[in-house]
């Protein structure tokens, strides 16, 4: 009884978790737990393993080897039950365009078993939390992506699962439908159900109460944005500007007293153990090399800054 | 119940706004039967005939006449020479010719046997074949003339064959393929339909999110499938509608027969549909294997068009495995010759048991797992 109590608190488990595709590796080795009312952020680059972990959650793909729990719930033993109690969103907001906004929520309410009175409660609700009254009898396929999106979502919890999956359930949709979409996972979050997101997006990841960070069907490091940016703790982030950056990059990866180098944009990122010495020794380095003007300042790191330093510290030990 | 009846309801209202359903539903089999109750006619109502007399005879004219008053030939024209012969076939101005060489009259007067040379333009087999046909009956029947005249009997003592043709009495190739129609038009669409119902899914991405749902693949393949059935059955009431009412097809035995037997058509190309829906990734393949590895081969050997008999035994052997070969059989069975289940029924027997067999076999690989 006490063991069934605590896998309730535990919404998802995956121990040494492992898919593989022929000899492909998607999953390598997870381990991570997702607790009751979490937003749980899965974040990694395209074909970091992210989607087909959240198969294998969903019931969809068989692990290879290594255990997956649901609700308490073997993910080899019963998927069919896990399906009825989670909600699922794929990257393609799956909706039948050629329905309209009703059509679509009703279907997808009576795939749930949702008839009658519960039904038309939740199709209420639904259309509020979508934000979509007045656009019922419109068809699903002209509506803006945002609105989409936002139906998708509603037609996933329908049913009120317990928890939701949502695979990248913002690729491809405007800056402010985004935020707004993190609102209604927010809120959802505020009413219990717990929310297991992936994205790409390493700005989204801010919203969430954990994350997990992939690459390559490994996970790199687990834990709240604080946690993560732990790493950084005994070492600076310097921020730099010259006018090569190529050049300055290379030249600089060189020195033993640099621990990460990475580019973004017309900047460059290095990573040192002190940030006073460091900056001196990137002035003198950069202006006695003819690249000047320069400027160099520390900077609070960003989840790039770690995601870059766990990818970086993984090929280097290959 | 309930969600079988959510999925059948989508599955209508899908159909009701894709514009180009019903185009395919109606255009599609009216067309078909067009072009196979005119165009695809393989009856040769007069055989254009060519004519070199070199005899001149009593004997040559009244065999001649024969030819010309026979309502099978129409006389183009008349040559000297074989020679000249070739012009008239090249050009199609003629596909036969009669050349009645010069001594057939002195050959008939004193009891020997004449000959006489016709030649057919076989690049039309068809037309050459039922031509040559024609033209030995009439051959036979001067010669059987006179061999009696020689032997002093009556004509009664010669063997004389009588042929009663059933069923279709003026062989009329239309009453042969208008049934056929029915059949292909049944196939092809409600297959492809089938197939591309549950791809397009798959394209969309709305097969992913429904396998992540309780749903049962039951529920969905019969939820996705009966409405097809449904198509179906409109395609048989209109394709015999105008089988029956404009290309005067007649309908000798049950239509409630025929609706059932279509049903359990309906079970095989459904079927076979959903079993290449689980092998296809996108539209294109679902139709190129339906067309391609489905369709053609059941429409060749099914004995729609071709006739299994003239096949080769090997190749008769393998139709057995084409269920559309039992339906061609219960088809005309049910057109031409009017009869009921108490023959029809081994047909439908093997058509039941190949369209459940499709059936489960696809149920069994479209699983509810990537």
């Amino acid at each position: 009884m006490s063991e069934e109590t605590q896998n309730r608190r535990l919404v998802v488990e995956a121990k040494h978790l492992v898919k593989r595709f022929g000899k492909f590796t998607a999953v390598d080795d997870l381990t991570l737990s997702v607790n009751e009312g979490e937003v749980f952020g899965f974040l990694g680059s395209n074909g970091a393993g992210k989607t087909t972990a959240i198969r294998v959650f969903c019931g969809l793909l068989k692990p290879t080897s290594g255990m997956a729990r649901v609700l308490g719930i073997d993910v080899t033993d019963d998927p069919e039950e896990i399906k009825r109690r989670i909600g699922y969103m794929s990257q393609r907001f799956s909706l039948y365009e050629e329905l309209t906004v009703l059509q679509n929520l009703r279907f997808f309410g009576g795939v749930y078993g949702l008839r009658g009175k519960a039904y038309k409660e939740r199709e209420k609700w639904a259309i509020e939390m979508t934000n979509l009254q007045g656009k019922e009898h419109l068809q699903t396929g002209d509506l803006p992506g945002g609105w989409k999106q936002r139906l998708a979502l509603a037609c996933a919890v329908m049913h009120r699962p317990k928890i939701v999956f949502l695979d990248e359930p913002t690729s491809g949709v405007d800056p402010i439908s985004r935020r707004r979409f993190w609102r209604l996972i927010d809120e959802m979050a505020g009413e219990g159900i717990t929310v297991f997101v992936t994205t790409h997006y390493l700005d989204e990841a801010e919203h969430c109460d954990r994350l997990a960070l992939m690459h390559a069907g490994k996970l790199m490091a687990l834990g709240t944005v604080s946690e993560l940016k732990e790493v950084f703790s005994d070492r600076a982030v310097l921020e730099v500007k010259c006018p090569d950056i190529i050049a300055a990059l290379d030249l600089m990866s060189g020195q033993d007293w640099v621990l990460e180098t990475s580019v973004f944009g017309t900047r460059m990122h290095v990573v040192v153990r002190n940030a006073q010495e460091g900056k001196r020794l990137t002035l003198q380095l950069l202006e006695g090399s003819g690249n000047a003007p320069v400027e160099a300042r520390e900077i609070v790191p960003s989840l790039e800054d770690v995601f870059i330093h766990h990818i970086e510290k993984e090929e280097a030990a290959k | 119940m309930y969600v079988l009846w959510r999925v059948i309801v989508k599955e209508f209202l899908q159909l009701r706004q894709d514009k180009r359903i019903i185009p395919t539903v109606v255009l599609g089999p009216v067309v078909q039967l067009i072009l196979f109750g005119y165009a695809a006619n393989l009856d040769v109502a007069t055989v254009p005939l060519l004519l070199v007399d070199q005899d001149r005879s009593a004997a040559s004219r009244e065999l001649v006449d024969n030819f010309v008053s026979s309502t099978y030939f129409e006389l183009m024209g008349v040559e000297d020479a074989v020679k000249d012969v070739e012009p008239w076939l090249v050009a199609g101005r003629a596909d036969l010719a009669l050349v009645i060489g010069a001594g057939y009259g002195n050959a008939v007067a004193a009891g020997r046997s004449p000959q006489v040379q016709v030649i057919v333009d076989g690049s039309n087999s068809t037309a050459a074949s039922l031509g040559l046909g024609y033209a030995n009956g009439i051959l036979q029947a001067e010669s059987a003339r006179l061999v009696a005249t020689r032997l002093q009997a009556g004509e009664r003592s010669l063997i004389e064959i009588v042929p009663r043709v059933w069923y279709n009495p003026d062989l009329k190739s239309r009453w042969f393929y208008v049934p056929a129609v029915l059949a292909m038009i049944l196939m092809i669409i409600t297959m492809v339909l089938a197939s591309m119902g549950i791809v397009r899914e798959k394209e969309i991405g709305t097969l992913e999110q429904l396998m992540v749902t309780p749903i049962r693949s039951w529920q969905l393949i019969v939820g996705k499938l009966s409405p097809f059935a449904v198509l179906g059955l409109i395609i048989t009431f209109l394709v015999t509608g105008i089988a029956v009412g404009w290309f005067g097809v007649p309908l000798r035995g049950s239509l409630m027969l025929l609706i059932l037997m279509t049903m359990l058509l309906l079970l095989n190309t459904l079927g076979l549909g959903l079993l290449v829906s689980t092998i296809a990734n996108n539209q294109q393949q679902a139709m190129m294997g339906s067309a391609f590895v489905v369709m053609l081969p059941q429409i060749y050997l099914s004995g729609l068009i071709f006739p299994i008999d003239n096949m080769p035994e090997v190749i008769q052997y393998i139709t057995y495995a084409i269920p559309l070969r039992y339906y061609a059989t219960i088809l005309r069975g049910i057109f031409l010759k009017g009869v009921g289940i108490d023959v029809l029924w081994p047909e439908a027997l093997a058509l039941a048991a190949f369209g459940i067999g499709f059936l489960a076999l696809a149920s069994l690989r479209f699983q509810k797992r990537l």
